[in-house]
């Protein structure tokens, strides 16, 4: 059997004390990176992101069996939402409905008062992450709404074609009136502040955040929000996964005639694991705005749609341990990649043949094609007893016994 | 008017190319109920590949008359993008083929993004300059003009359309694509070698992408490695405005989505009062699609469809 298993219903000695040496692992992971420089950390937090996204994306594709192919749409929400909200953005954006109607942009200033003209709005990190989860999961639903009495092709396509849509608008929304600052993208995002402490430490403290006395770099404590979270996250999607919505998500994805038959209201479920997965996003896209520093429509792209979709499909799909995995391979392989076979590359050939960017793309479409082809339930797949209880312990019991 | 005769202008050259690749997807879907993501990569398979040719033919016959250079690259991409279509098929779908549905939309995008890293191996990351072949002296008509190379993709998109319903309707290998499309099982049943049928609507679809992709080089002068997906996903949503699996449905889809865009793209300043200008001409495709999907899911053409699970 596997070394490490989470399967807590079944071997939970065996699952809380795997998850416990993961954890401390994973504690102790960034203070050994960063003694290899703190780009190091930097890709783990990054991957971390990914694995929030992944987590999000496989609400959607491996819950409920529907294909959505512009998930990173809603990290862009999320992200443009905090860099509109916490940054001088507001300012510029002020300026130009002052410019384009005066009227309204006096209303505005009288409304939210007068340093907003200067300064802009900075709010808290506590109101930015649940806006950033309702602004996200309203367009999960608006996305999904004229799709959902059609085939999951379809859903593909008009997913796809949203993606594309925020990108187009993140593009152009800069004129005449000045949202999203174009294609230059929006500065000076506010770091995350918790509690008065700055993750991006104070000024003049290079980068170094001090709790309680102790010192440790900016990209380790943004580590730990990021860890934190995708715990909350790996939380929440596993309760959900086990609760009455997420048996009614899996009898759609199984069969949806027979759902409906069994009375689950197959609009209302299947608009509601679009917006939840939809909110993880946005969330992971506020972290984002905040962690970087700035947005620009560059980091939104079909590509990132698919590599998030990539994890998905190569850890397991609608498997939490495998997505988890699958993130963790497809976010940090191409980092190692970068640093190892460019100047692996250079020493036995003296010029780089192949770039780090090609050999990611190529990971990302051979994992979706050769998983799908040979080994369809992903490299961690879930274990057929969650679906069938019954019939899995059967099983399970007549192995133990022989 | 004068700008309306020349967004209509526009419309048909750029419809005519939509048309032509939604056919490929349509075809597909009539026969086996699957989207292609990588056509539109194909497409640019089929526009680099003729690239290629030109430069050879460049190098090796200088002077020769723009027409018959144009005509053998079109002639040299068409054989190498069916080729890449075939296998596309053979590889990534044939195994799949009673796999739950979501495995080969999945594959179809990883064969989409395989292509694309590929053919940016091999042609690179910039975009590419497409020689101008033929004269670019303009042709009026009355105050509209439209070049020699823009005439020339709308007859080809003719002709080619002809020669396909041609195909479909009088041929016997037309029939039997008819017969699998109706009912796959029964047509075996009637001695059709589906999987013949499946092969042989891939290298069609795969032809006309070609055709598209060179002429599509010809007309904008610059050539990419991704310059496929974005055609492609319009030229889906064409083909679902049509009645997605119905060929006529491909034609007329495509023709009415570059009329759309190109009038759209015209006035939507003046319809928005300036708020949004012509930069936004990408997002009528698929605010078509969606319009579509919520109205009439069946398209212009179309008869049953939808859920047909």
């Amino acid at each position: 059997m596997a070394l490490l298993t989470f399967d807590t219903a079944h071997k939970p000695k065996q699952a809380y004390a795997s998850m416990a040496i993961l954890l401390a692992v994973m504690l102790v992971f960034p203070f050994v990176a960063s003694q290899f420089g703190n780009s190091w950390v930097r890709i783990l937090d990054m991957a971390l992101l990914y694995i929030m996204l992944a987590l999000g994306l496989n609400i959607v594709v491996g819950f409920a069996g529907l294909l959505d192919l512009g998930y990173i749409a809603f990290f862009a929400v999320g992200a443009y939402l905090t860099g509109l909200m916490a940054s001088p953005q507001f300012a510029a954006l002020l300026e130009s409905v002052v410019n384009y109607s005066p009227a309204l942009g006096e209303a505005l200033v009288a409304m939210f008062g007068e340093d907003i003209r200067t300064n802009g709005i900075h709010l808290s990190v506590w109101a930015i992450v649940p806006l950033a989860a309702i602004m996200a999961g309203l367009f999960g639903a608006l996305l999904g709404a004229p799709t959902l009495k059609l085939r999951g092709d379809y859903l593909a396509i008009v997913t796809l074609g949203f993606g594309e849509i925020i990108r187009i608008f993140m593009n152009n929304l800069n004129d005449p009136i000045n949202f999203t600052n174009g294609p230059q993208g929006i500065n000076l995002i506010d770091p995350i502040r918790i509690f008065g402490v700055s993750l991006a430490g104070e000024a003049g403290s290079k980068a170094t955040v001090y709790v309680g006395g102790f010192g440790i770099p900016s990209v380790n404590a943004y580590y730990f929000l990021f860890l934190l979270l995708c715990i909350v996250t790996i939380f929440m999607t596993s309760r959900l996964q086990h609760s009455r919505l997420g048996r009614a998500w899996v009898a759609i994805r199984e069969d949806e005639i027979a759902a409906k038959a069994m009375g689950i209201n197959t609009r209302n479920v299947k608009l509601l694991a679009f917006s939840m997965g939809a909110c993880f996003g946005g969330v992971a896209g506020a972290m984002f705005a905040a962690f970087q520093g700035f947005v620009s429509p560059e980091s939104f792209s079909f590509t990132e749609s698919i590599a998030v979709l990539a994890m998905v499909v190569l850890g397991g799909i609608g498997h939490i341990p495998g997505v988890v995995m699958g993130g963790v391979l497809l976010a940090a392989l191409p980092e190692v990649l970068r640093h190892v076979v460019e100047p692996a590359q250079q020493a036995l050939f003296g010029k780089v043949l192949i770039e780090a960017e090609v050999l990611r793309q190529l990971l990302y479409g051979l994992a979706m094609v050769v998983i799908m082809l040979y080994r369809p339930a992903g490299l961690w797949p879930s274990p057929i007893k969650e679906d069938r209880p019954s019939a899995a312990l059967a099983k399970e019991e007549a192995e133990e016994a022989a | 008017m004068e700008t309306f005769i020349q967004q209509i202008l526009n419309g048909l050259v750029l419809g005519s190319m939509y048309a032509l690749i939604a056919l490929g997807y349509t075809m597909v879907y009539g026969v086996l109920n699957l989207i292609n993501f990588a056509h539109g990569d194909v497409l640019m398979i089929g526009a680099m590949v003729g690239l290629s040719i030109l430069k050879a033919l460049d190098a090796h016959f200088p002077g020769m008359s723009g027409w018959l250079q144009l005509a053998i690259a079109i002639l040299g991409a068409i054989p190498v993008a069916m080729l890449v279509n075939v296998l596309i098929e053979r590889i990534a779908y044939r195994r799949l083929r009673n796999a739950p549905r979501l495995a080969p939309l999945i594959t179809a995008i990883g064969v989409s993004i395989l292509l694309q890293t590929f053919a940016r191996m091999i042609w690179g990351l910039n975009p590419l300059p497409f020689p101008q072949l033929l004269s670019s002296e303009p042709i009026m008509l009355g105050s509209a003009v439209i070049s020699q190379t823009q005439v020339l993709l709308l007859v080809l998109a003719g002709f080619s359309m002809v020669g396909l319903v041609f195909l479909v309707e009088k041929t016997k290998m037309g029939r039997a694509m008819r017969a699998v499309a109706e009912n796959p099982r029964v047509a075996g049943l009637m001695g059709v070698d589906a999987n013949r049928v499946v092969v042989t609507t891939f290298a069609i679809g795969a032809a006309l992408a070609a055709v598209a992709g060179v002429m599509w080089g010809a007309n904008y002068a610059t050539i990419q490695f991704a310059m496929g997906t974005l055609p492609g996903m319009k030229a889906f949503c064409a083909a679902v405005l049509g009645g997605i699996g119905n060929i006529y449905g491909a034609m007329i889809g495509g023709i009415a989505l570059g009329l759309i865009e190109s009038l759209g793209a015209g006035y939507i300043g003046d319809l928005t009062g300036g708020f949004l200008g012509s930069h936004y001409q990408d997002i009528f495709a698929f605010i078509v699609l969606i319009l579509v999907l919520t109205v009439r899911p069946s398209g212009i053409m179309g008869e049953r469809v939808a859920d047909r699970a």
